[in-house]
């Protein structure tokens, strides 16, 4: 079974000066992978979220105050916290049934 | 179905009670009935347009362009809402009162009757845009059929249009006392409400900073999923957790508009002493 940790990867933000983390996700069959992901509490982070369906997908977030829609075949970044420790669901609203998630911030 | 059918009603549900409230606070404004189907016209219209386009929008400024895209036409919605209140405070009374237009009002009520177009148009195109993408991905994925799919999207718009109708015949039944005062303050709450939305996405786009997120939370007492959460969020622009920088733009432009709508009945009823010494010395 291949479970994916979500890669931490540090980069210098072109636009902020202070350096951001960013997360990436992958929308695919109308799922997130990974549909759990761990991130540090207290601090900015940006999401990479990849759709690789041919259908459009929106990430939304009641626990995160998050709502984006992300095209087929496309890429879109979306900045969440500093968050408090604990979990933060999301779904695809498109669909909910199969795409859905958690970020869990330690 | 009704999976298609909620999803709509949650998208139009917004634009109607935008519209509902709209509609009311206009009362006694003559032709206003047809500047508010146009303003709807030409929303589904651009709903299409923007649909077809999220691509492009959604690339635009480094992936951040739809952010900044809601937060623009936000920030319009704003100034037209922020226009028509304090116009409104100078002319609506009598309208709404003897609901008919008296004297040059006609010429400057149609010039509101333009910016309610304008916001009505808005909150058409934002929820409208989705609803269309939302659609074409369930007609494109096959997961459920054409008439499955029209049937729950009409229900889910019949839906919403019910909603908003009822809010408007239930601002209707506030007695002409209060009529006036009632559909003020809720146009100025529509405003901040939009304001604040306009924060958010600057926030998830980067671009302004959140200033402590959430700065409360109370989505333990009134989730803002929950149905009346989703009314108040979209009539007074209701968040159970805001950052702290949405909070700061409600106040800041309901105050504003508030003191807009203060300074020009003060300004009115000075005239109107005046003139009254003018015709007396008569």
């Amino acid at each position: 079974m291949q479970k994916l940790i979500a890669p931490l990867l540090l980069a210098f933000s072109v636009t902020a000066f202070a350096t951001d983390i960013e997360i990436k996700l992958v929308i695919e069959n109308h799922r997130f992978q990974p549909s759990t992901v761990n991130v540090p509490a207290g601090q900015k982070i940006k999401l990479v979220i990849e759709n690789r369906d041919a259908t459009p997908e929106e990430f939304d977030s009641h626990a995160l105050n998050r709502e984006k829609v992300i095209p087929a075949k496309s890429t879109a970044s979306i900045y969440i916290g500093p968050l408090a420790a604990g979990s933060y669901p999301f779904v695809g609203e498109f669909n909910e049934k199969t795409a859905n998630g958690i970020i869990v911030a330690k | 179905m009704f999976g298609t059918a909620l999803i709509v009603f949650r998208e139009v549900l917004e634009a109607a009670l935008i519209i509902g409230v709209m509609a009311a606070a206009t009362k006694g404004v003559p032709t206003r009935g047809r500047w508010l189907l146009g303003g709807t016209l030409l929303g589904l219209a651009g709903s299409a347009i923007v649909a077809a386009s999220m691509e492009g929008i959604a690339q635009f400024a480094d992936g951040l362009g739809q952010e900044i895209f809601n937060a623009s036409i936000l920030g319009v919605a704003v100034l037209m809402l922020a226009w028509h209140s304090i116009w409104m405070a100078s002319h609506g009374r009598a309208l709404a009162v003897e609901a008919q237009s008296i004297g040059g009002a006609i010429r400057d009520g149609q010039r509101t009757l333009s910016v309610l177009m304008v916001v009505v148009a808005i909150a058409v195109l934002r929820e409208g845009a989705e609803t269309v993408l939302f659609l074409y991905g369930v007609a494109l994925s096959g997961s459920s059929s054409v008439v499955e799919m029209s049937v729950g999207g009409a229900l889910g718009m019949v839906g919403g249009a019910v909603v908003g109708v009822t809010l408007y015949f239930g601002l209707l039944r506030i007695p002409v006392r209060w009529f006036f005062a009632a559909t003020s303050v809720l146009v100025l709450l529509l405003a901040a409400g939009m304001a604040a939305q306009a924060a958010r996405f600057l926030v998830q786009a980067d671009l302004l900073p959140s200033l402590k997120s959430p700065l409360w939370d109370i989505s333990s007492v009134l989730p803002n999923e929950s149905a009346f959460g989703a009314v108040l969020h979209g009539l007074i622009g209701y968040d159970a957790h805001p950052a702290g920088i949405q909070v700061l733009f409600y106040v800041v432009v309901g105050v504003a508009i508030a003191a807009g709508m203060r300074w020009v009945k003060s300004r009115k009823k000075i005239t109107k002493t005046t003139s009254k010494k003018y015709v007396h010395t008569y």
